[in-house]
């Protein structure tokens, strides 16, 4: 029997989405059954957004003044106590996920996969390495825990109607976790833009080195908010001072796909477009004929992009 | 005595376009640039720094990897590091099993600090440190785009998916390191030829007294779907009835 523990992320009282397409991850495996775990102060909003997933048998709460704020060394030792009778545990491949999941496996004694971008079986599943340039078909062995993270790029959020029950799993948690001190959270500087958020943004607009300055980078902005899209960057922007770091789009920063994606002043090295691969549609805006970005593009404008962009502004009304 | 250790992992150059072999069984490595993985350089570059401002007192790099693997120590000892440790292991180790191995190194160095990289860009894993962290009963603090040490603490800001976290974690600790963390110096010669006096020292995984198996067996090695190449548009008029007609705007 698959028992499937999917560790949910979420942020000032709400879920992450991102916990939604782990859990279509896991229906991909047949026959699973499919928990939610919430970790957090105060559960309740969370937990009930949980339960609403279709295809979630349970959500199991585990509330505890410590879990307020989403530190790694805190929440592993909870959730490796949760995962007791789960065959797998799913975890999003956010920043979140990434930092949690590895310290969960190894004090359950077991390995990670990564990044799952597809299903084969219960035990066998496809992952991109070489910031995407291969994908390998990997087995794990059925007579250890799988612990894993989801690539939420590759899948759809699961869809809502489902009812699952809500349960508390303190005594659990608590019982068999030690939970340590020597991690304590300081700040996080969230800015908020008012902008659709750049992992579930069905439009993004991102600039690259090309923009040449963090004022010019303004541009973006102003075509994002015609287009109602998120922002993203390149690597050599963020480097460069133009754009926040959250906004860094590739193989070390966001994997998004969005239904669209405009490139601007963005030459595509590959690390850049290993973010992008799953976009619906990419169109480029760049000088350069013979930028890569180009290759992947299923529009591009070879031109100005201080003339393009405030004339494809203008024309978007 | 305080000291460092540092993790070097030898990947496959950053600018490499790296393609699968024809029978699937991996990627072309043949005749292909290898480097320290770019994370692990800013890993050692923070080290550097924090033993130059008297933070600590020894930086060790240390890699698990094939002969060859000397090579990237060496750079790192150029760099400025002090001694190296190559743990010789004849094929790659799952990131659980180079978390054991740098606990074993630990028990022997009792160092301050452990600085890795956030993720090696060759496998993409992202989980040693954070797998070391767990083994060793320490904090972590991964991501690190600053880290600030005082009195037997560390504050840590880290790129999480929101913008910026900092957190406060007690030392000793394993910090990974984010891309604007620092950049790397460059090598000097003088520095090439000093460190080719300095300590390498070579031991045998197999000696480590740990399991080294892995539990993935890797199936096969695919190159990833091509996306189909679109089309050119002359002005920004031909752009937007392009995307009129995918319907986009």
């Amino acid at each position: 029997m698959t028992k499937i523990l999917i560790v949910a992320e979420h942020a000032g009282g709400k879920l992450n989405a991102a916990t939604a397409k782990c859990v279509t991850c896991a229906t991909a495996i047949a026959g699973a059954e499919i928990d939610i775990a919430v970790f957090a102060a105060d559960a309740g909003d969370i937990a009930a957004q949980a339960a609403a997933l279709a295809g979630v048998k349970k959500v199991l709460t585990v509330e505890n003044a410590a879990n307020a704020e989403p530190l790694a060394a805190v929440l592993a030792p909870q959730v490796a106590a949760v995962a007791a009778n789960y065959t797998h545990v799913f975890g999003p491949s956010t920043t979140f996920g990434k930092d949690l999941m590895p310290r969960v496996a190894a004090l359950l004694g077991v390995g990670q996969l990564s990044d799952i971008m597809a299903v084969e079986s219960a035990y066998r599943f496809r992952r991109p390495v070489y910031a995407g340039n291969a994908i390998v078909t990997v087995e794990a062995p059925q007579d250890k825990k799988l612990v894993a993270t989801v690539r939420a790029a590759s899948f759809q959020p699961a869809a809502s109607g489902g009812s699952a029950a809500i349960e508390s799993a303190i005594e659990s948690a608590s019982a068999a976790a030690d939970i340590p001190t020597h991690t304590r959270f300081v700040s996080r500087s969230a800015p908020a833009t008012g902008r659709p958020d750049l992992q579930t943004a069905s439009r993004v607009v991102s600039g690259g080195r090309a923009l040449g300055s963090a004022d010019n980078f303004k541009i973006i902005f102003g075509l994002a908010d015609k287009l109602k899209a998120g922002v993203g960057a390149s690597r050599a922007a963020v480097d460069s001072g133009y754009a926040a770091n959250e906004l860094q789009v590739g193989q070390t920063g966001k994997i998004i796909s969005p239904e669209l994606y405009v490139a601007v002043g963005i030459s595509g090295a590959i690390q850049h477009l290993t973010g992008i691969k799953d976009a619906r549609t990419i169109v480029a805006i760049n000088k350069d004929a013979e930028a890569p970005i180009f290759e992947v593009a299923d529009i591009g404008l070879v031109g100005d992009l201080f003339k393009i962009v405030p004339e494809l502004e203008k024309a978007l009304g | 005595m305080s000291k460092i250790l540092v993790g070097l992992k030898r990947v496959v150059d950053y600018n490499v376009r790296v393609r699968v072999k024809p029978d699937g069984s991996g990627v072309v490595t043949d005749g292909i640039k290898m480097s320290i993985n770019p994370f692990d350089e800013i890993a050692l570059e923070e080290a550097l720094r924090i033993k130059e401002q008297g933070g600590a007192t020894e930086v060790i790099v240390v890699s698990i990897g094939a002969a060859e693997t000397q090579q990237q120590l060496r750079t790192g000892l150029a760099m400025g590091a002090d001694r190296a440790i190559l743990v010789q292991a004849d094929s790659a180790v799952e990131p659980l099993v180079a978390a054991k191995v740098f606990l074993k190194l630990i028990e022997k160095e009792a160092p301050t600090i452990v600085l890795l990289g956030k993720q090696a860009i060759d496998d993409d894993n992202n989980q040693t440190g954070q797998m070391l962290a767990a083994l060793w009963q320490r904090p972590q603090a991964t991501f690190a785009s600053k880290i600030e040490l005082a009195g037997g603490k560390a504050k840590v800001t880290r790129e999480v998916d929101a913008g910026l976290e900092t957190i406060e974690v007690d030392l000793p600790a394993v910090f990974t390191t984010d891309l604007r963390l620092n950049e790397p110096r460059y090598v000097k010669l003088p520095d090439i030829m000093k460190a080719k006096k300095k300590p390498l020292d070579i031991i045998a995984l197999d000696t480590l007294g740990i399991e080294t198996a892995g539990q993935f067996k890797t199936l096969k090695y695919e190159a990833p779907a091509t996306r189909q190449k679109g089309i050119m548009v002359k002005d920004v008029n031909e752009l937007i009835a392009a995307l009129k007609q995918k319907g986009l705007v």
